[in-house]
């Protein structure tokens, strides 16, 4: 085991005030059950789980509650045993409407009975391995939530030799990656050894910025005895090194394509957080029912780093950290650069909720966008190499189909071109709106290609 | 011989030879188009909107004459134009009856509560897909005139947060309808007055708590009309165009106040054209 520094820089970029003072020494505090739980069926990036119970039905901590639908879904469990109340439609913090299950917790918090851990996981295979991984839900929690069974199996052509562990946390204040490296290092390395045996990898590296010296710290003294090519990678601060494309850059030198996935280049990338879901999942067997959230920003009166059962509203988690000082203007879920404002304290957590950030009015502008002067800031700081002053004007001339030419879906909506631009541009806006449209394209292209062949 | 013969003499021979196979390719390769097509779309009123599912008047003249298309698609061209085309291609003309775009949503600002401040793009596809519109109604129009942006003759109005159409000047090219991100947008027959402004698919409570004048689905209005008129899909009321719905009284009954009369839309086209043409 050794410690290196980052071989690479990653280009553009940017470094914004990250505030992670307000809760990065604030130990995990588990939350009290709430007096209800609301579950989405929505989790995880791809198709909503299916709601397998029904109202009245009483439920026991780690049961399926919702299955799987299609390939790229997971599996959703009750996060605490109690009743059904009822089955609605409920929104998510991206503001559309899904079926959720509300759970009126008996606050016995009784587990399923057939919860069996696997401590000599050693011995399993890693098929067996894969299956519980699945079994347990668990999606990405760095706030993507791609299915972690379905990363965990590369199509047979494709060999893995690197698997690069996310601990770079680059998002302003969100401190909860941190305190998990801090207090629960052995684990997140047990699930790491789990993750290696299931994709067989050779090389790994635990990637760390530079500005979380404790966890660099922590996770060296969990890895100290370990033999083979393992390292913690320090890399230099900066957004948005956590993102997995410009985290294997920065590691390995390797540039993923166009459209392409990290497996293109051999390697995978796991959130910390969703590492150790992976050892519990395994080494205890239980399903993914909690995770750690950072309720922070200056008008939260005790900020901190809370374990919450997936389903806790916002309002819940707010009151838990002691309420509000002063006025609040604008409340996010997830990080400020890439989180999603909300419009109702009804929103519940889920497994990608990383972070609730709470910001004052003096922090929040509402600018009004004047045209492009033209000055590139925004294409000096893009860490896809796209041009978003073209794009954003391309999209605003709705020509959808040229801002696809100059590769348009390879933004990754990091907002660090709208973060520098003079102007004040919503170019993620636009960015998203132009890979709405070209998306609505491809579709239209697949269903023509396909009634060419049928003729 | 002296040098400005030469010149003139090699001239006048090359002028002359590119001449007569200029003459000669006139006469071999011409392409013989149908004049009527040039006529028929002198006919057509060249606003090339679209509407007939044509790309242009000059296409869809094309298509009139060589592929049999139906002589009454051609909505801003109204009845003088399916007269002169009928007359041209010594036909009945059988008029397909004018139709004009309605937003069916009558939730202004006043009436239909917005659940944040939207400071992004001033669009309503990129509104709609910012937590989900700012709009509390998850059907209602957002008002940000995507719409009328698309049509080419200015017929939609933007007040209050909501789009309305104005018939007198709404060609039928139906060019608003794919912009908007809800739907609400619909072509309907130019002469009817009576409708259901909700395209609300949410039950009663909900509706009452984003809208004062969204449709809870009581079923009353159902119950009021003959032929099925308005039948109800879910909790929503909806008018059958096809079948004939004049009780007025609706108005008065309906408790979500959502039936409309709108009678600019029959007296517009009075004075423009008449719905069918014998």
């Amino acid at each position: 085991m050794k410690i290196e520094n980052a071989q690479f820089r990653v280009d553009g970029g940017i470094h914004p005030v990250y505030n992670k003072h307000l809760a990065k020494d604030n130990a995990i505090q588990a939350m009290p059950l709430p007096s209800l739980l609301r579950v989405s069926m929505s989790q995880h990036l791809g198709a909503p789980a299916k709601p397998v119970v029904a109202k009245g039905d009483t439920v026991l901590r780690g049961q399926i509650i919702g299955e799987p639908a299609g390939f790229i879904s997971a599996a959703v469990h009750a996060p605490t045993s109690g009743t059904v109340k009822a089955i609605v439609q409920a929104p998510t913090a991206t503001g559309q409407s899904v079926a959720a299950v509300e759970i009126e917790p008996d606050c016995e918090d009784k587990w399923r009975d057939d919860i069996k851990g696997n401590p000599n996981w050693e011995s399993l295979e890693v098929k067996e391995l894969i299956d519980l991984v699945s079994d347990a839900g668990v999606a990405g929690m760095g706030g993507a939530g791609f299915p972690t069974h379905v990363k965990l199996s590369p199509p047979p052509n494709k060999t893995i030799d690197t698997l690069i562990i996310n601990g770079a946390e680059c998002e302003p204040y969100l401190t909860a990656d941190n305190r998990l490296m801090i207090e629960q290092a052995e684990n997140i390395w047990t699930g790491c050894r789990i993750i290696m045996k299931i994709l067989g990898a050779q090389t790994v590296r635990v990637a760390i910025e530079d500005n979380k010296p404790e966890a660099i710290e922590a996770m060296e003294m969990a890895m100290a005895s370990t033999e083979g090519n393992v390292a913690i990678v320090k890399l230099k601060t900066e957004y948005p090194q956590g993102a997995e494309k410009q985290q294997i850059f920065a590691i390995t030198g390797k540039e993923v394509p166009s459209a392409g996935l990290p497996m293109d280049v051999g390697a995978v990338v796991e959130n910390v957080g969703t590492t150790l879901a992976v050892w519990d999942a395994v080494v205890n067997g239980k399903p993914l029912t909690e995770r750690v959230t950072s309720v922070t920003g200056t008008p939260v009166s005790k900020p901190g780093n809370i374990r919450n059962r997936i389903g806790t509203s916002y309002g819940d988690l707010i009151e838990f950290c002691g309420g509000t000082e002063g006025d609040t203007a604008k409340i996010i879920s997830g990080g400020p650069m890439m989180g999603f404002a909300q419009s109702s304290l009804e929103v519940t957590t889920t497994k990608t909720t990383s972070g609730l950030l709470l910001l004052p009015p003096k922090l929040v502008t509402n600018y009004s966008s004047t045209p492009c002067i033209s000055c590139g800031r925004c294409v000096d700081g893009c860490p896809m190499y796209l041009m978003p002053c073209e794009l954003s004007q391309m999209i605003e001339a709705e020509d959808y189909s040229a801002a696809r030419e100059i590769n348009l879906m390879d933004c990754i909506e990091c907002g660090c071109c709208a973060f520098q631009c003079p102007a004040h541009r919503p170019l993620v806006q636009h960015m998203r709106q132009g890979k709405g449209q070209v998306m609505i394209m491809m579709r239209e292209e697949k269903e023509k290609e396909a009634e060419k062949t049928k003729d | 011989m002296h040098p400005v013969l030469t010149t003139t003499l090699a001239i006048g021979g090359v002028g002359a030879a590119c001449g007569g196979a200029l003459a000669m390719a006139a006469k071999f390769l011409a392409v013989h188009e149908d004049p009527r097509i040039e006529e028929t779309a002198n006919l057509l009123p060249g606003a090339n909107c679209g509407g007939c599912a044509y790309a242009g008047c000059a296409d869809y003249a094309k298509a009139i004459i060589l592929d049999d298309a139906e002589i009454n698609l051609c909505a801003p061209g109204g009845e003088s134009t399916l007269c002169a085309l009928a007359a041209m291609m010594g036909v009945e003309a059988s008029a397909a009856e004018k139709k004009v775009a309605i937003v069916l949503c009558g939730g202004d600002s006043d009436k239909a509560p917005r659940k944040f401040a939207y400071n992004g793009i001033a669009d309503c596809t990129a509104a709609n897909s910012t937590g989900a519109g700012d709009k509390k109604c998850a059907y209602g129009c957002l008002g940000y005139g995507s719409c009328s942006r698309a049509c080419p003759t200015g017929a939609i109005e933007i007040s209050k947060g909501l789009a309305t159409i104005h018939p007198e000047l709404c060609i039928g090219c139906g060019a608003c309808v794919k912009t908007c991100p809800r739907k609400l947008i619909h072509m309907i027959p130019a002469s009817r007055t009576m409708h259901i402004l909700c395209s609300s698919k949410d039950k009663g409570p909900i509706v009452k708590k984003a809208c004062s004048v969204g449709c809870i689905g009581c079923t009353k209005c159902t119950k009021m009309v003959e032929d099925e008129a308005i039948t109800m899909q879910g909790p929503l009321a909806i008018v059958d165009y096809t079948k004939d719905y004049t009780n007025e009284e609706t108005i008065e009954a309906c408790p979500g106040k959502c039936i409309k009369k709108v009678p600019a839309v029959a007296k517009a086209m009075a004075g423009r054209q008449g719905s069918t043409v014998d």
